[in-house]
């Protein structure tokens, strides 16, 4: 495993007006590894892809992509830095008006003047490496949700991008489906040699497939390793998260004044 | 209770401050669309796409719209001229108020129902599901790839529908006086002829029906790409779509009326 | 490039709505009678031109073969100066008499063109010397009046 840096993130703050999203985040992710966010819902895993796509720009601190800061890209280089990259959305988001070979096809002919024989020869390859060649002439509408994720991730790779970003990848996806999806990752990362960040909430599937997990809570990072690492943590978090326990660090009731004084019951005695 | 008026002047103030940003937020994206709009003169396939569902989809509601809207005209004219023994100057009555308001101001209002929504809900729906954004991540600009192809093809049908329920409303005029009641033919088609100018009346009616196509489709991709991604948003958006730009379309009409025939007859 | 059956689809539409385009140009609007790139301009000065409006019909014989531009109040000779153009196809001799005529009993009101018998034609920007002004309601109910009376003063 080589370690060179494909993103480092460097003290990245962003805040909704003034919501802090994002305190400090720390990150540096190697070539060729598939890399896990984890978190709780809402603690800022999927601004923090937006921030690496650069559709969104931090309050402060950078994210540099192969040696570059995007947010300081202008909109041309911007657009010619995506096309190094691909990102699969929670639930696919395939055009719905256009059919699924020509989903895949879309970045080719929008990016590349490839003649019409040879985009199609690509888009077989690609709808092969996630079993769904043939598939190709269905309309998104005509495909089950894992089905749809696999494509959205044939159309994701059809330009050979060195990084894919997977915003919960697993969601609402049945048992067979879950491990397709997890096993395609660990492949397609291998086999073409791209980089993967998954962000998820699915930690049991996700530490099968990756090699390094960072977990945000709050907008910071709260724990970071292996999965083996991660596995035998004894901090509470950790622990709390990954085996999935009601009460820890993150409580199971929301902040609220005792439970005796919202019935009333002090107060009819003082 | 001051504390009530206070809070409720605050309230349209916001309102009415609210109303402003957005029109210059939709001002700032009409601009951006035009800005963007190479790539769809440069693939008109995109454009050619469109023309399909804005125009080809829409012709059925103009056509069966135009041809009774004409009827009824044909039918209360005669009605009321026949007491003044012009029946014959039906044909004038109809095929001017179709080409000179009719025409262009309710193909506008129809094709704001049928199209506009259309274009709202495609756009907005695209935008909830996520398409946009991953348009956007793989390097193509949204705008110029989604909006600005429906925006051109809905300029470009507005026209060609407006024409087409004016000539089927004439028909259908014709029809129910010429071939039901049985005026006059040719003094249906000689007065019209006479009386209908090509400059002041149907260039003119043209000219407003392309207003209205460009005030429509803009409308229309602003309120779509605007809405909120989630399916109320995008309801709501739709709504907003039929009613906004039926308020401008009759807006619209009146400031163009007035310009174009401002002190003549 | 693959050809769809939705481009012949559109085709039919774009098809459809120039026709109707023609349609309303040709058939109701009638673009053929009076076509302004091949037109020329004469004047005339009406004493009175009644309810006579810009762009009302000049005809000749009674075939439309103009219209009124423009309607000028003239602060040297106090009358109305009425411009028309007419199609070039149809040339009237110098002497045409042009009258102020109404189509109907409460008809609009056009322009009339009697041709006399001149060998010399009108040209662009020639000025009509006879004319004949409109006919006012009041002027035209006071003259048969002040007939009546000089009938019954004669008597």
């Amino acid at each position: 495993m080589t370690a060179e840096t494909l993103i480092e993130v460097n003290d990245l703050n962003f805040s909704y007006g003034a919501r802090a999203i994002l305190k400090g985040i720390q990150m540096s992710m190697p070539r060729g590894q598939v890399v896990a966010i984890m978190g709780g819902s809402g603690s800022g895993k999927t601004t923090l892809l937006k921030l690496i796509g650069g559709t969104i720009q931090p309050t402060s601190g950078y994210v540099k992509f192969a040696g570059e800061v995007v947010h300081e890209l202008n909109r041309d280089a911007l657009f010619k830095l995506r096309r190094k990259m691909g990102m699969l959305f929670q639930f696919g988001a395939l055009f719905t008006d256009l059919s699924v070979f020509d989903n895949v096809a879309f970045q080719m002919r929008e990016h590349t003047n490839l003649p019409e024989s040879m985009i199609r020869d690509l888009v077989l390859m690609k709808l092969h490496a996630v079993g769904l060649r043939g598939a190709h002439h269905l309309m998104p509408n005509e495909l089950s949700g894992g089905m749809a994720r696999r494509v959205a991730l044939a159309r994701s790779i059809a330009l050979d991008p060195m990084l894919i970003m997977y915003d919960e990848p697993f969601t609402g996806l049945d048992p067979i489906s879950l491990s397709v999806i997890g096993n395609l990752i660990r492949r397609l990362t291998d086999a073409l040699g791209m980089t993967s960040i998954v962000v998820t909430h699915d930690v049991q599937e996700s530490l099968k497939i990756v090699d390094y997990v960072y977990f945000i809570a709050d907008g910071v990072i709260a724990a970071e390793g292996t999965p083996k690492e991660v596995r035998e943590s004894i901090a509470p978090f950790v622990h709390q998260f990954v085996h999935g326990e009601e009460d820890g660090p993150v409580p199971f009731h929301y902040p609220a004044q005792t439970y005796k004084k919202d019935l009333n019951l002090e107060d009819n005695f003082a | 209770m001051p504390n009530r008026i206070v809070s409720s002047i605050q309230n349209i103030g916001h309102r009415v401050i609210e109303s402003v940003w957005r029109l210059g937020v939709a001002s700032r994206f009409f601009i951006l669309v035009l800005l963007k709009s190479g790539t769809s003169l440069r693939r008109f396939n995109l454009v050619i796409r469109e023309l399909y569902f804005t125009g080809v989809l829409s012709l059925i509601i103009i056509v069966v719209s135009g041809l009774f809207v004409g009827m009824v005209l044909g039918l209360q004219g005669y009605e009321t001229l026949q007491k003044y023994g012009s029946e014959s100057a039906v044909g004038t009555l109809v095929a001017l108020s179709l080409v000179r308001e009719l025409g262009p101001v309710v193909a506008a209002l129809l094709f704001a129902s049928r199209a506009g929504s259309a274009i709202t809900a495609e756009i907005g729906l695209m935008k909830a599901t996520e398409q946009l954004a991953a348009m956007g991540m793989m390097a193509v600009d949204p705008i110029a790839r989604v909006v600005a192809p429906r925006f051109w093809a809905g300029v470009i049908s507005m026209p060609f529908l407006a024409a087409i329920f004016s000539v089927m409303g004439v028909f259908g005029g014709y029809l129910v006086t010429v071939v039901f009641i049985g005026v006059d033919e040719g003094s249906f088609w000689s007065q019209m002829q006479s009386a209908v100018d090509f400059r002041f009346d149907i260039l003119n009616g043209f000219i407003k029906s392309c207003f209205f196509g460009v005030a429509v489709t803009a409308i229309a991709v602003f309120e779509g790409y605007d809405a909120p991604p989630t399916a109320e948003g995008v309801s709501g958006a739709t709504t907003r779509t039929v009613v906004t730009s039926s308020l401008v379309i009759l807006g619209l009409d009146f400031i163009l009326t007035a310009f174009m025939f401002r002190g003549v007859s | 490039m693959q050809r769809t059956t939705m481009d012949l689809w559109v085709g039919l539409f774009v098809v459809t709505g120039i026709i109707a385009l023609m349609i309303l140009s040709l058939k109701v609007g009638n673009l053929n009678v009076y076509n302004p790139s091949h037109s020329y301009v004469i004047t005339g000065n009406f004493e009175n031109i009644g309810g006579l409006k810009v762009r009302a019909p000049v005809k000749g014989a009674g075939v439309v073969v103009g219209r009124v531009t423009d309607i000028q109040f003239s602060t040297q000779t106090y009358d109305a100066i009425v411009t028309m153009s007419l199609d070039s196809r149809f040339t009237f001799p110098k002497d045409t008499f042009a009258s102020i005529l109404t189509s109907g009993l409460l008809g609009e009101q056009y322009i009339g063109l009697a041709a006399g018998g001149d060998d010399v034609m009108l040209k662009d920007g020639d000025k009509v010397m006879k004319t004949n002004s409109a006919m006012v309601l009041e002027e035209l109910i006071g003259r048969f009046l002040f007939d009546k009376a000089a009938k019954d003063d004669s008597l």
